[in-house]
């Protein structure tokens, strides 16, 4: 089974995060990247599915030259091959222009299974990519996995969601996007590291990948990023005078933030 | 590592330190201080350590081995002790005093019997020369080997055994004297012990200042009789087996105390700019800014004497005085920075809670185990012809 795992290179969540000012775009030289962890979920995901199955695990991005630093992490941990989409008519990107784009550099792969994402990006958090990449290569999208079964040519999925879990499957070839209990993700060994470095990277610019430069990048995309502000710092909280009734308040505050 | 004068990390060994410096961070870090406090060894967080082939690190695939070098391991080491000393004690022992000896001295059969599972660190081996009468003295010790009937039947007692006592040891090598040589001298020998032979007793845990979440013991041996076969190496060459051994092991305690001295460093720096005194933060007085300063000058200095130390080892170059010194100012650097980074704490530097309260504890032994720095200036003042 041949499994292509859609992954991102984001700011570190422990690093500070802003968008530049001339054009509200991600500032990517003011933080520190990483392999998306959620991806590093999905690479793991991908990883069992081939250790029970078999076939190849290839792993693609979208993203600068420095991305292939996330291809590498995903290879140490075990992927076989990866195809990086690079070029600089593609920054600004929006949620369509990229699910449009990677749909195509899927297809430069050959007999695709599965495809595997992570179900929502830590620095876009569109949560929109994995569905339009499925609707564009017509293929059925089963989102927010925690659980991931193939059995035959059928997908099996555990979707959760706030508000509940849902069994759901769908015959392959088909888009799986996981969620963050899906399960904890391996270090890379010192071996995988060494054969990382012999794997095949692919680096397509766009007339590599058959897209139209016109379909693309910051100026046409269909939304604009108009304005941006840096989130207030966090207010002072609530004070709960407790009247006799303070632990019922409490107990309906948490209820209301949905931590209970 | 590269070119003369060039101290950048292949982009290989800089991959390996960030994953390990991500695993300490997120697995280490925040479990750690409860096994210390319970003076529990960490088996779930060394199972993982195994996993990531942080035991096979310097060795060959074909013995389960990650196929790097001792600089992997230094690097390794330096990464695990920037958050904690016990795990990476237990690795460096496992390795560089367990591991090593049988890779290197071992026969065919005692390297297939015993190295996958020690590489994949499921097993772990300890390396017994101490003595409760003998340290620095290594030639002083008393335990005996005689063969009798094709078996070594060992006598004597090792104190201070790193790894010898978990549910995972796997076997001591044993350092004994096994006769006396032409001119009377004694002759020196190493002999596997696996763990569980009869005869063979681990007592029970030591309480120490430091490590605490790291298995040290003192171990008997009373007419405990084992194959002939294992005997490690050569009849007579095991005094120059442990010196060999102990000069490797010197830079890995070095990268492991700039880890120690690190860790003080990161530490200080985010409580610096955190606490306020006089409507301030600490960090901007100059007192505790130089105090930083010299830390960090300490940990970077430090730092650069193992990475030569090791480039010399992995060239295949004498590194005896190099290993030497970069113990003795690793160590000091360890010292002297978690007695800094304790000060820049206050009262909670004080506190077993806070990381450089462990910092503080586990920087002594440093001055002491593989060679105290007394014993790291005689080497020193030798390698100068003194
Ligand atoms: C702060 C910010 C605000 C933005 N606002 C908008 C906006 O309002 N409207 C808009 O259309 N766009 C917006 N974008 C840009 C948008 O183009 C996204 O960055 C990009 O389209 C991907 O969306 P996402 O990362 O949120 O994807 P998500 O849909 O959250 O990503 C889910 C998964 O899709 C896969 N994936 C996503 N991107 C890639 C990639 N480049 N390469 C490989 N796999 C990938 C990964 O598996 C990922 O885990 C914004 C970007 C940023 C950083
Ligand atoms: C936690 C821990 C783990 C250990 N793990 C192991 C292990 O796994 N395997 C193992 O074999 N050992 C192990 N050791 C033992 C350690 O290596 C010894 O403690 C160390 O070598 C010092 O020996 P000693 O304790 O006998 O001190 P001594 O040798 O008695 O030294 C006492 C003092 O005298 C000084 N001194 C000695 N000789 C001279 C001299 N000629 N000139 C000047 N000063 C001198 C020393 O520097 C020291 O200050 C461990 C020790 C500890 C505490």
């Amino acid at each position: 089974m041949n499994i292509v795992v859609l992954v991102k290179q984001v700011p570190d969540t422990n690093s500070e995060r802003r968008l530049t000012d001339s054009d509200h775009t991600l500032d990517r030289a003011s933080a520190d990247v990483v392999l998306d962890e959620i991806n590093e979920r999905a690479v793991e995901e991908a990883l069992r599915l081939q250790e029970a199955h078999g076939g190849e695990v290839t792993v693609v991005t979208m993203g600068p030259d420095s991305a292939t630093d996330a291809l590498r992490k995903a290879l140490s941990m075990g992927a076989d091959k990866a195809v990086h989409l690079s070029d600089a008519a593609l920054h600004g990107s929006d949620a369509v222009q990229t699910a449009r784009a990677l749909a195509k550099v899927i297809g430069t792969v050959e007999g695709v299974d599965l495809v595997l994402a992570g179900n929502e990006a830590t620095d876009g958090r569109m949560g929109a990519v994995p569905a339009m990449v499925a609707e564009v290569l017509g293929l059925p999208a089963l989102t927010h996995a925690r659980k991931v079964e193939v059995d035959g040519s059928t997908v099996r999925v555990e979707r959760e969601t706030d508000e509940g879990v849902a069994f759901v499957e769908a015959a392959l070839p088909a888009l799986v996007s996981v969620g963050e209990k899906i399960n904890e993700p391996r270090y890379p060994s010192f071996k995988g590291i060494m054969a990382a470095k012999k794997k095949p990277v692919t680096t397509l610019g766009l007339a590599d990948a058959g897209i139209d430069a016109a379909e693309v990048g910051l100026a046409n995309a269909a939304t604009t990023v108009v304005e941006a502000a840096p989130k207030p710092p966090r207010s002072g909280g609530q004070k709960v005078e407790d009247a006799g009734d303070g632990g019922v308040r409490i107990a309906e505050f948490l209820a209301a933030q949905k931590l209970i | 590592m590269g070119a003369t004068m060039d101290h950048r990390l292949s982009e290989e060994h800089e991959a390996l330190r960030k994953t390990v410096e991500e695993f300490a961070r997120e697995e280490v870090a925040p479990v750690i201080g409860d096994f210390y406090e319970r003076d529990e060894f960490p088996y779930e967080i060394v199972r993982q350590m195994g996993r990531m082939g942080l035991f096979g690190l310097p060795f060959p695939e074909e013995f389960g081995g990650m196929g790097g070098d001792y600089f992997a391991l230094c690097l390794a080491l330096e990464e695990l002790a920037r958050v904690d000393s016990s795990v990476a004690i237990t690795l460096e022992a496992g390795v560089s005093l367990g591991a090593m000896p049988i890779y290197r001295f071992g026969t065919d059969e005692q390297r297939a019997r015993w190295l996958p599972a020690l590489c994949a660190g499921e097993k772990l081996a300890a390396f017994g020369l101490t003595e409760p009468g003998s340290g620095s003295d290594a030639g002083g010790m008393r335990t005996t080997a005689r063969l009798d009937d094709d078996e070594w039947v060992i006598n004597g007692t090792k104190a201070f055994i790193t790894n010898s006592g978990t549910d995972i040891t796997a076997l001591v090598t044993v350092a004994c004297v096994t006769g006396r040589t032409e001119n009377g001298r004694p002759e020196y020998s190493s002999i596997i012990v696996p763990a569980g032979t009869p005869g063979f007793t681990v007592s029970k845990k030591y309480s120490k200042v430091g490590w605490n979440a790291s298995d040290t013991r003192e171990l008997s041996f009373a007419d405990c009789r084992v194959p002939a076969e294992n005997l490690l190496g050569e009849r007579g060459r095991g005094y120059a087996q442990f010196l060999q051994t102990l000069d490797e092991g010197r830079v890995a305690i070095a990268a492991l105390s700039v880890g120690l001295a690190q860790g003080c460093v990161d530490e200080s720096l985010r409580y610096a700019k955190e606490r306020e005194a006089f409507g301030h933060r600490i960090g901007e007085y100059q007192a505790i800014q130089f105090k930083i300063a010299d830390m960090e000058a300490r940990a970077h200095t430090a730092r650069l004497a193992y990475y030569h130390a090791a480039a010399k080892m992995l060239r295949g170059e004498p590194f005896k005085k190099e290993a030497a010194i970069a113990k003795l100012v690793a160590s000091n650097a360890a010292m002297d920075n978690a007695r800094d980074a304790t000060q820049v704490f206050g009262g909670y530097g004080f506190m077993n809670e806070y990381p450089v309260g462990r910092f503080y504890r586990d920087a002594k032994i440093l001055e002491i185990g593989e060679g105290t720095s007394e014993v790291q200036r005689m080497l020193i003042a030798r390698q100068l012809g003194l």
